[in-house]
């Protein structure tokens, strides 16, 4: 099961939820960062990093031996990355969205696959907290970083999502973007839980809402997360309740849990009463799950 | 003199004001200098692009045969594009009519460039 812990406000307290329950996961697990413009997952998990390859995205090369200027490959790009500008084809690679129409259109086959990097893929693994249960302590960690000066996260974001193992053989834990935009749609299109961290304010409550209008057209199990409870008012809950969106967890504020993410703790480890709170969102999120997964097998 | 150059511009004529942007300029008021036979371009296709403005408009000024062109802020991809079609970048103009702009060109008061002015994605100030 995959499941993306997303916010349509930033700051709400995303990669603090998915950090504690990663290492409380009591099934095998794998910790994902696809907050690829800014992550940060690692901060608190101090994972192991053992790998870390560079992600390319397929640009055209041109030889200019062979191209005739016949500008084909211009006409066809939707976004200005190739130009015949006098005699000379100019290729702007930071413009494209790398979908090879260019070279299917060359009638020269004058322009060839290059790369443009955007970024890293980092993996790894972290201790959780099964320390002597019998079942594995490391957990496999995957993030993906974005080139600084790149513009497009989605395309890194979809190589990340290729090295997700297929068996199912562990749950998938996905710190997604914040926002609603390509980025925060593409970490939580392949999940199939969406749990959303918000808190009890006028914007938490506006961004949220921009949330689940944006992610419940997936037809997806989706739950709230009510993170500094006890702060602003009760229109986030007032709007779960109207909307039928089941309050998985609320995390009260507290001083402790700012203390413990300043040192880069898991709060779920530093804060004790914390602890069950995420137990219990973790019983939440696996019972949302089997429940959407019956349903399936029922339509089936 | 003669040659063809091309003004960023609000307008079609010489008496609209030049258009400080390049890349999302309105249109370009272009001057035959030898018989100052003047036409107008009209740019509204790059100011609607989502991205590649500043080369679709570098385009535009290729195809409208001018050598010159005269405007207020040049990013770096339209300044390589002109660049390589052979233009002429004279930037930095703002503030005037077309038809002053083109009368300081005359002059020999305006000089040409050999950079961008502007950042990548438009000129922000």
């Amino acid at each position: 099961m995959i499941y993306a812990i997303a916010s349509g406000k930033g700051g709400t307290g995303k990669t603090t939820v998915t950090a504690s329950l990663a290492v409380l996961w009591d099934r095998p697990v794998m910790a994902v960062d696809l907050d690829v413009e800014e992550p940060n997952l690692h901060l608190f998990l101090h994972p192991e990093l053992t790998g870390e390859e560079p992600a390319l995205m397929e640009v055209p090369v041109v030889d200019t031996a062979r191209c005739t200027l016949c500008g084909q490959c211009a006409a066809f790009c939707q976004f200005k990355a190739l130009s015949v500008m006098g005699k000379t084809l100019l290729i702007f690679p930071e413009m494209c969205h790398g979908c090879g129409g260019c070279q299917l259109v060359c009638p020269e086959k004058a322009l060839s696959p290059g790369g443009r990097e955007l970024g890293q893929i980092v993996s790894g693994h972290f201790r959780t907290d099964h320390v002597g249960s019998g079942r594995p302590e490391d957990a496999p960690f995957l993030m993906g970083r974005l080139r600084v000066g790149e513009a497009m996260s989605p395309p890194l974001m979809r190589q990340v999502k290729a090295r997700l193992p297929e068996s199912g053989a562990a749950d998938i834990l996905i710190d997604s973007p914040p926002g609603v935009s390509c980025p925060a749609v593409n970490a939580v299109m392949d999940a199939d839980v969406i749990v959303l961290v918000t808190e009890p304010t006028p914007f938490g409550l506006h961004d949220f809402r921009l949330a689940v209008e944006a992610f419940r057209p997936l037809g997806k199990p989706l739950g709230a997360v009510i993170n500094r409870a006890g702060i602003g008012d009760t229109s986030v809950q007032d709007f779960c309740r109207a909307e039928g969106i089941p309050v998985w967890a609320q995390i009260p504020f507290n001083r402790a849990v700012a203390e413990a993410y300043s040192r880069g703790e898991v709060v779920a480890r530093a804060v004790p009463e914390l602890r069950a709170v995420m137990l219990a969102l973790m019983a939440q999120m696996q019972g949302a799950a089997a429940a959407s997964k019956k349903q399936e097998a029922d339509h089936a | 003199m003669t040659g063809i150059i091309a003004v960023t511009s609000e307008g079609p004529g010489m008496e609209s004001m030049v258009d400080p942007r390049f890349g999302r300029a309105a249109g370009f008021v272009v001057v035959d200098l030898a018989t100052m036979a003047v036409s107008y371009v009209d740019n509204g296709g790059s100011q609607a692009m989502a991205q590649g403005a500043g080369i679709q408009a570098a385009e535009n000024v290729a195809r409208a045969g001018a050598g010159v062109i005269l405007s207020g802020f040049v990013g770096p991809k339209a300044f390589q594009a002109l660049a390589a079609g052979g233009i002429q970048v004279i930037q930095d103009v703002e503030g005037m009519t077309v038809g002053q702009a083109v009368d300081k060109y005359k002059r020999g008061e305006l000089t040409t460039a050999d950079a961008p002015n502007a950042p990548a994605g438009g000129h922000k100030g």
